[in-house]
């Protein structure tokens, strides 16, 4: 921060010499970075929404109107709809019981919750069909109860569920564990009970970390490609996702109608990014306030 | 007056409730399924796993998914320093929306970069045409799969330098520059050295990502067998032709490989633990 500040104004001490890089060094990696960021960011989103709109608006509407892409949109507000919420239980659950006890066996409990982070998206969609297709732990389950797992919604949901499994609780664990757990012990002294500790003391502290995750959580869940790909068995208007629908279309080489599917999902990741930043800037206002005051 | 009843592991209530759902769902979504995987592997004897894995398009899909995750590692280590550096100690107009748009990569579904940087790389495509008339194919080769793991990649070894290089401290600089050490001297010699662990440690996340990466390659690499085919659409052929077996192999071969690197990052974490630590005494 410090050094910033006296970029803009003129050199003056001398102590600013030692750190300071010649402006031609300055400017080169500016040059180069700035290069770097639009070659490889901002040109694919460029291309993306250009292909989408090239045959016109209508040939758009079109595209993101039919029903197979209604369906593709609908299956993914579902999927993301019911993955969501549920990882969100499960890190605030996660989250709650690591951060504020001992216990036998939390490191494990961590890298648990961790596994789904190092785990290929193919893998994880295989790890399902292994559990549930034919020969499977949990075949018998599909035969006996009908309950369509693969190839069907809910194994979507469930490989959904997998690869978005550590968003909200990883950033709730370091959060809670940054905050301490004075405030909560403090309330229960006064007679709080556990649920009136979460409502009125945890839940308000923790509110900007928890929609950080969940807004992560749901950008990856509108936009898993490889783990439902290999669970979802593509059955058009079915068991179709955005993604899904956006690749079939590619390989078809229907690229105006693919594009115009991929432009909703960018869409969604640059709300997601926006989101993001906003939540960072508060953060980032909060701490600096902070500092100002100790 | 209400009477506490303390649990041993902690002071708060809730213990027993949230550990209950903590473990259902872990079990049901994690260890489930991978007990799943492993009895499959048991299944499968020890000469068929190792038939399987040494067929030649299974080591020549080993290879390249290898190779190109390491030049992209290198590529990703370079300009990921650049940037993270560039974002950190310079000032210019737009820094905080370039340093926004940084997790793009994140945020963006594989399957859109994929067909982005498809769309721009093709032989016909807004900057592939150029690179035709030099001579130059990138799309349906291995340079482009090197080309969607740079994209996914880099941002992993900015956001892990980036604060890394915010906390080096001034007075480090300042006794190099006071003993006559130049710009670059102090560069070489007190910065790199310093934030070598975060760059480590970003590396191996990217390529950790990049082995196992699928949906921003499926559509640039072209996917020819023994030139362009990677692991996991050997993975989704496997599956295809419901060959159960041959797809456990090829998924086991990819955990002990991020595994692997997962232990490798810890430790370089450890390393940068400790070190911090012993910086404070």
């Amino acid at each position: 921060m410090k050094r910033q500040e006296s970029g803009k104004n003129t050199v003056s001490l001398s102590r600013d010499y030692a750190l300071r890089d010649p402006g031609w060094v300055q400017w080169t990696c500016i040059g180069l970075t700035l290069g770097f960021i639009a070659l490889m960011l901002l040109l694919p989103l460029a291309v993306v929404f250009t292909e989408a709109f090239r045959r016109g608006i209508q040939v758009y509407l079109a595209a993101i109107t039919e029903p197979d892409a209604r369906a593709a949109i609908r299956l993914t507000l579902v999927a993301a709809g019911i993955a969501v919420p549920l990882n969100t239980v499960f890190g605030v659950a996660a989250a709650w019981c690591i951060a504020r006890f001992r216990f036998p066996g939390r490191n494990v409990l961590v890298a648990l919750i961790d596994l789904p982070f190092s785990v290929s998206p193919v893998v994880a969609g295989l790890l399902f069909v292994l559990l549930f297709g034919s020969g499977g732990l949990l075949a018998a389950l599909t035969r006996w109860t009908g309950l369509q797992i693969l190839f069907a919604v809910l194994g979507i949901v469930l490989a959904t569920m997998f690869v978005t499994l550590p968003f909200v609780a990883r950033e709730l664990i370091s959060l809670m564990q940054e905050q301490g757990e004075e405030e909560e012990l403090a309330a229960m002294m006064l007679g709080a009970s556990g649920l009136q500790i979460f409502w009125r003391v945890t839940l308000p502290n923790i509110k900007w970390g928890l929609l950080y995750g969940m807004i992560l959580c749901n950008a990856r869940a509108m936009g898993e490609f490889g783990a439902v790909s290999v669970v979802s068995g593509h059955i058009r208007g079915v068991t179709n996702t955005l993604p899904l629908h956006v690749e079939i279309l590619f390989n078809e080489y229907n690229f105006a109608a693919s594009f115009a599917a991929a432009s909703l999902l960018t869409l969604l990741a640059l709300v997601t990014l926006v989101i993001k930043s906003l939540i960072e800037i508060r953060e980032r206002r909060k701490m600096d306030a902070a500092s100002v005051e100790s | 007056m209400k009477r506490f009843r303390f649990n041993r592991f902690g002071l708060l209530p809730g213990f027993g409730l949230t550990l209950g759902i903590t473990l259902s769902f872990l079990g049901l979504l994690v260890l489930l399924p991978f007990t799943a995987l492993t009895l499959r592997t048991l299944q499968i004897s020890p000469e068929k796993f190792w038939e399987i894995l040494a067929s030649p398009r299974i080591t020549s899909s080993f290879r390249l998914t290898f190779l190109t995750a390491l030049v992209a590692a290198f590529i990703n280590a370079a300009f990921g320093f650049l940037v993270a550096w560039t974002l950190t100690r310079y000032s210019f107009p737009g820094r905080r929306v370039v340093d926004a748009v940084i997790d793009l990569p994140f945020a963006l579904p594989t399957a859109v970069s994929g067909i982005a940087l498809t769309a721009l790389y093709a032989p016909n495509g807004w900057l592939g045409h150029f690179l035709a008339k030099l001579g130059i194919q990138v799309a349906y080769t291995p340079a482009g799969i090197v080309l969607a793991l740079v994209f996914i990649g880099f941002p992993f070894v900015v956001r892990t330098l980036q604060p890394a290089i915010a906390d080096l401290e001034d007075e480090y600089e300042e006794a190099a520059a006071s003993l006559g050490a130049n710009r670059w001297q102090t560069f070489i010699r007190v910065i790199f050295p310093a934030v070598l662990p975060a760059l480590l440690t970003g590396t191996t996340m990217a390529f950790a990502r990049a082995l196992g990466e699928y949906g921003s390659i499926v559509f640039i690499s072209g996917n020819m067998p023994y030139r362009t085919e990677i692991l996991p659409l050997l993975i989704i052929t496997r599956l295809e032709q419901f060959d159960y077996a041959g797809a456990t192999v090829l998924a086991v071969a990819m955990l002990a490989a991020s595994f692997t690197l997962l232990v490798i990052t810890n430790l370089i974490q450890g390393r940068i633990t400790r070190y911090a630590q012993e910086s404070m005494k």
